[in-house]
């Protein structure tokens, strides 16, 4: 696969005008991650609905095209949906979302970084922990 | 050699074995030589030579495997303290640069850094040459403060006036970026310091590979520097310390070499260096450093930073030509490396690396293990090219060709 097919139309669009970009004014999730290898910087706010729904969801972050693209579109993905469905996500999904891009090890967690915000913020207002099975934080 | 006679690339590319891989199909353009160089056959086959014919321990055996060894090991560190103008007993073989400054902010700051002291940094340093600092300042109760920089990436000469007022126990300081590539007159540091009574710290891992170093004409105190990014192996580098002041220090790491005698209540020191060598060295690695310093001097480092100096004129001229493309080096190259940190257009750095190696070109992307540097130049990362003695003006030139391939791809 080569890069025209990693940044596609649709990425780059996602990049140059994320969706659901910016910051809540009330909220009752707000979660943050890094990517230190290429300094990539998430951040998540949720409102949680009367029934568990995700009510409404914004994000900031700064970070490469895949990164950017791949949070604004999991929030798109992730509006309307129960809390529940956000412990199901997988890698699979967020994969299958940016099209199947290849990715080395590296660049994965710049696709992933996202999710991990995500499920880090919503796993802590269910009152877990998530535990990343990938690991993201071994490149630190 | 003469040292006003150009190096020969293309008699040095066929000593790279790895030079001629091919990368998604492409010639390797390898330009990512600040993170870690390439190898010459020669350093590769020290190590081989080593492990096939004399493997053994150092400074223990007697028998001839032992002897030749130890030879082998010392001769090495003749050879490398030689190449930066350095006394060898003044030499210790350390894992690289990071471990190096470590070693010092135990072994110096354990005895000589006391509460309330100033130690004294940069904006433009290398994490390993913050980080270590801060975890003493922490430890002993003292301050660490940054000099912070002029526009263009040079280091504010006036702030470091104001923090020697202060009489600080310490100066670390970087002889060159491995961002931007400036080149700080660490002398004329070293000499304020030295009349301020400030220990200095002298980070060379980028200046030992491109340039010509007398650490005796620099005037520091210690200087540290990695064989990994001089063509030598990972693993190995060098600290290089006023001798008087090695004696001073505390030991680093406890155990054996390090010591002289060993009783059940106490224990004394072993000679400098070997005083800071503890356990089995980094024998292997060591012997192929040597082997590193020896085809650097082969070539001559005159000729050498002549060559990247070259080399840094065509890219700049070259670059500066395409679309979108902003280089933060200082624009006075006589006091640059071979180095140039740049973004393209919109293009994440991180999405630029991914295209480009695409063309076989590598280069490093993020913020280069100095994040308060990229947090000052007000970006969120940088890409960097850096060159080494195998680079040549066709590198640039496939650098060029790709970076015109990223902007069509993000339709810049």
């Amino acid at each position: 696969m080569s890069s025209a097919d990693i940044y596609r139309e649709l990425i780059l669009d996602y990049y140059r005008n994320p969706r659901n970009f910016g910051k809540l004014e009330k909220f009752d999730i707000d979660a943050h991650d890094t990517n230190p290898l290429c300094g990539d910087e998430v951040d998540m706010q949720i409102r949680v609905g009367p029934d568990s729904k995700i009510e409404e969801i914004k994000f900031t972050g700064k970070g490469c095209a895949i990164s950017l693209a791949s949070a604004s579109m999991l929030t798109e993905l992730a509006k309307g949906k129960q809390l529940e469905w956000v412990k199901q996500v997988s890698k699979a999904d967020i994969l299958k979302m940016l099209g199947n891009p290849d990715l080395g090890p590296s660049r994965i967690k710049c696709a992933l970084l996202g999710m991990k915000v995500l499920k880090t913020g919503v796993y802590g207002y269910m009152g877990s922990h998530y535990e990343d099975p990938d690991g993201s934080d071994s490149m630190r | 050699m003469l040292q006003t006679e150009p190096l020969d690339v293309e008699k040095i590319r066929p000593d790279f074995p790895i030079l001629q891989r091919k990368v998604h199909g492409k010639r390797l353009v390898y330009l990512d030589n600040a993170a870690t160089t390439q190898k010459p056959r020669q350093v590769i086959d020290a190590l081989v030579d080593y492990y096939s014919r004399y493997n053994s321990n150092v400074h223990r055996s007697v028998h001839t495997l032992g002897e030749e060894a130890t030879e082998a090991y010392e001769s090495s560190r003749e050879r490398v303290a030689r190449f930066v103008g350095a006394a060898p007993r003044g030499l210790v073989f350390v894992r690289g640069t990071t471990e190096a400054s470590n070693l010092v902010r135990f072994a110096w700051g354990e005895k000589f850094v006391k509460p309330g002291d100033t130690l004294v940094t940069t904006m433009m340093e290398h994490h390993s040459n913050i980080v270590p600092w801060q975890l003493l300042a922490k430890a002993k109760g003292a301050k660490l403060r940054f000099v912070g920089l002029l526009p263009g990436g040079v280091l504010d000469l006036a702030q470091l006036e104001d923090a020697l007022r202060e009489s600080p126990r310490m100066i670390a300081v970087t002889h060159c970026s491995n961002v931007l590539g400036t080149i700080n007159d660490v002398a004329k540091v070293c000499s304020m310091a030295k009349k301020a009574g400030a220990t200095t710290f002298v980070d060379g891992a980028q200046a030992v590979p491109h340039m010509p170093v007398d650490v005796q004409a620099i005037g520091c105190d210690f200087y540290a520097f990695s064989g990994h990014k001089m063509l030598g192996p990972t693993g190995i580098g060098a600290l290089v310390g006023r001798r008087e002041l090695l004696s001073e220090m505390e030991p680093f790491q406890g155990g054996g070499e390090m010591i002289r005698e060993v009783f059940q209540d106490h224990s004394t020191w072993n000679d400098v260096p070997h005083k800071f060598e503890a356990g089995t060295v980094n024998i292997a690695d060591s012997i192929a450093l040597g082997a590193a310093v020896d085809y650097l001097d082969g070539l001559g480092m005159t000729r050498v930073r002549n060559h990247e100096l070259a080399l840094l004129k065509y890219s700049t001229e070259v670059l500066s030509m395409v679309k979108g493309f902003k280089d933060y080096g200082p624009q006075d190259l006589a006091m640059r490396a071979g180095v140039i940190s740049f973004n393209l257009a919109d293009i994440h750095p991180h999405d630029l690396a991914t295209i480009l190696d695409e063309e076989g070109v590598a280069i490093r992307s993020g913020n280069h293990c100095a994040q308060p540097l990229v947090t000052w130049l007000g970006v969120p990362a940088t890409s960097r090219a850096s060159f080494c003695v195998y680079n040549s003006e066709d590198d640039i030139d496939a650098l060029k060709a790709a970076l015109g391939k990223a902007e069509k791809v993000f339709k810049v």
